[in-house]
């Protein structure tokens, strides 16, 4: 059954008097529990549908149904209540709150968000931080750790709330290839362990392999990937 | 709410110089109004102080219209025994008032057999003007002992400037010539036992005199009095208490002292004084913690993108920065209330001396009570608050999109 539903979606930018389309007519159905990503040059439109799908972003037309709820028309607050009972993200730049040690960030959803009774706060924070290999340094502040380590946190603060559906853009792009695979074995892991299904978008060919099912995207339209995975090799 | 704060204070911390600068500029504004409303409450009670208990008490009550009068010290609008019997009755009854007691109000010549000059006199029951007026005696050139009535019948207390110019030393005999309601003359001769210092009053001409005395005087039979003069308890409000005697004692004008001193427009003025320094306070408070909060808000887009994204709501992205605006005005605060109170407990410890008007030595004495350091820390994190309030709004109305792209 289809965790995803994106019917006719099209979304465009105006910069200035020109209209510029980012999604045009997409039409998508993704399946639970799969490790989903996007694949596309700069600029093809892959932010904007996991910015559409993560209910950050509105279509101008067309339809997104997560699990079974229409969220393309919630409000502002709306959509932040479905973000933080549904959804976990993860960001290219890891973004973690640099006040915060590494069990806070984790800990931040279940506090600030769901308001999870202490107790099992701390038992859900340091599973996931056993799960992610970083329960011995749960006390240091993000700028005390690696690249790699920062997005395995962030990884865990994604999926300390059990959403359904984790969002990653360009998770591994600013890590190098080893710590990159070794992310997405992560993410591999934690979909097995946890039945999250995880989108992201990427142009790194180094990590497209290892995903479930692949979606090219150009101009905003879903294509056919081999192209992309052709081109990007031969570059590689 | 207690996270919150925790995420407010770190973030704070973030930026340790600036937050200890802008806490700085805070902690001078409330040290400057705790340190002024100290000095300047403390001199106005103390010439308050020193006004009611040695002069003309905390409350006058008065056949009506004659304060209007009172240039002309007229003795046709004093009131009747039985008015005085009447007035007697009601304030005995009153469990805010501490003490009263009757004048007889009048004008006379004062002559040393040589020269004579106007006076004006109170005519006083000297034990019971002591309980009203605690602090009369401190006004007496002469040592006096406080236990001690003032005067005797048949003794004057003349002002100290009349004293002077006319060299009359205590012992000496004097005369008060005085005209009566009925327009005749009287004179009579005294013993001149002490000069009296005068404080803020024009002039310099109010003497005192036993009120028997200024009766025979002035031929009054019974027992008229010009005014009652009435000691409130401490705690008692001024207001509440002639708001009561207005509604038992109708026919009469009852007055607190702010009507009757020249020194209440000082007063006001005083409180007008602290006010503008709280005003300025304020404003520092504003712009500072206002400056500091919109810095931050720039400064962290993304971070507010991260969480605005991770579905915090808008109204708790909001809660945060007010806590963040409001911690920086405890702290600042707290240590300003701290150095301010510690400075008026220097400045009390120093013991320094002051003159105003023909008072000299006067100390300072300088205190702030507890409500008023409340108020001012109330004032101050109600303006920190505030400041932060359009911060913290727009960072709450922040797109995550838009935020999450900030570079």
């Amino acid at each position: 059954m289809s965790l995803v539903q994106l019917k006719d979606i099209s979304k465009s930018y105006k910069l200035g008097e020109v209209e510029i389309p980012a999604l045009s007519d997409v039409t998508l159905d993704i399946d639970k529990g799969r490790l989903v990503t996007f694949i596309g040059p700069s600029g093809s439109g892959k932010t904007t549908l996991l910015n559409v799908i993560g209910c950050m972003d509105r279509p101008d037309s067309g339809s997104v149904t997560i699990d079974s709820r229409r969220i393309d028309n919630l409000d502002r607050k709306g959509a932040a209540r479905f973000r933080g009972e549904n959804l976990g993200f993860i960001f290219q730049s890891f973004n973690l709150i640099p006040v915060l040690s590494v069990f806070e960030n984790v800990e931040y959803p279940l506090m600030m968000i769901q308001k999870t009774p202490p107790a099992e706060r701390r038992e859900r924070v340091m599973r996931l931080l056993e799960a992610v290999g970083m329960a011995d340094q749960a006390e240091k502040r993000p700028d005390r750790i690696s690249g790699g380590q920062r997005q395995r946190v962030a990884v865990a603060r994604a999926l300390v709330t059990n959403p359904r559906l984790v969002l990653a853009d360009e998770p591994t792009a600013n890590l190098d290839k080893k710590t990159a695979l070794d992310v997405l074995d992560l993410m591999r892991a934690m979909r097995d362990e946890f039945g999250t299904t995880f989108l992201f978008s990427t142009h790194d060919p180094r990590i497209v392999e290892h995903a479930d099912v692949i979606h090219g995207i150009e101009d905003g339209k879903l294509v056919e990937h081999s192209q992309f995975l052709e081109g990007m090799q031969s570059h590689d | 709410m207690i996270n919150i704060f925790k995420i407010a204070i770190r973030n704070l911390m973030r930026y340790k110089r600036r937050t200890m600068l802008t806490s700085l500029l805070i902690v001078i504004g409330v040290c400057m109004v705790v340190l002024f409303s100290g000095l300047a409450g403390s001199f106005k009670s103390m010439m308050i102080g020193i006004i009611t208990d040695s002069s003309i008490g905390h409350l006058q009550i008065h056949k009506k219209g004659y304060v209007a009068s009172i240039d002309t010290l007229p003795l046709n609008m004093n009131l009747s025994a039985e008015q005085y019997k009447k007035v007697a009755g009601v304030l005995d009854g009153k469990p805010a008032i501490e003490a009263y007691a009757p004048r007889v109000k009048f004008g006379a010549m004062l002559s040393n057999y040589a020269e004579s000059t106007s006076v004006r006199l109170s005519a006083i029951d000297p034990v019971r003007e002591q309980r009203v007026c605690t602090a009369l005696y401190t006004r007496l050139k002469n040592k006096h002992d406080p236990a001690e009535p003032i005067l005797k019948p048949g003794e004057v207390i003349i002002p100290e400037r009349i004293a002077k110019a006319m060299k009359i030393k205590p012992g000496a005999p004097v005369v008060l010539v005085a005209t009566n309601k009925d327009g005749s003359v009287n004179g009579m001769e005294y013993t001149m036992t002490a000069v009296i210092e005068d404080i803020l009053g024009p002039g310099g001409k109010d003497g005192y005199m036993h009120i028997d005395d200024a009766r025979k005087l002035l031929r009054i039979k019974g027992g008229e009095v010009t005014e009652i003069v009435i000691r409130a308890k401490p705690d008692a409000s001024f207001d509440k208490v002639v708001k009561g005697l207005m509604a038992e004692l109708p026919g009469l004008e009852i007055h607190t002292w702010e009507k009757l001193s020249p020194f209440a427009n000082i007063a006001g003025m005083i409180d007008l004084m602290i006010i503008t320094v709280k005003i300025i306070m304020i404003a520092i408070v504003l712009i500072s913690v206002l400056n500091v909060m919109l810095m931050s808000v720039f400064e962290r887009i993304r971070e507010i993108g991260t969480i605005a994204a991770m579905g915090t709501l808008p109204s708790r992205i909001m809660g945060l920065f007010v806590a963040e605006g409001f911690s920086l005005g405890l702290l600042g605060t707290v240590a300003g209330l701290v150095l301010g109170v510690a400075g008026l407990l220097l400045v009390k410890a120093l013991e320094i001396n002051f003159e105003f008007g023909r008072m000299k030595g006067l100390v300072l004495r300088p205190e702030i009570n507890v409500s008023e350091l409340l108020v001012i820390g109330s004032i101050v994190l109600l303006a920190a608050v505030l400041a932060a309030l359009q911060p913290a709004y727009k960072a709450s109305r922040m797109e995550p999109v838009d935020a999450l792209g900030h570079v």
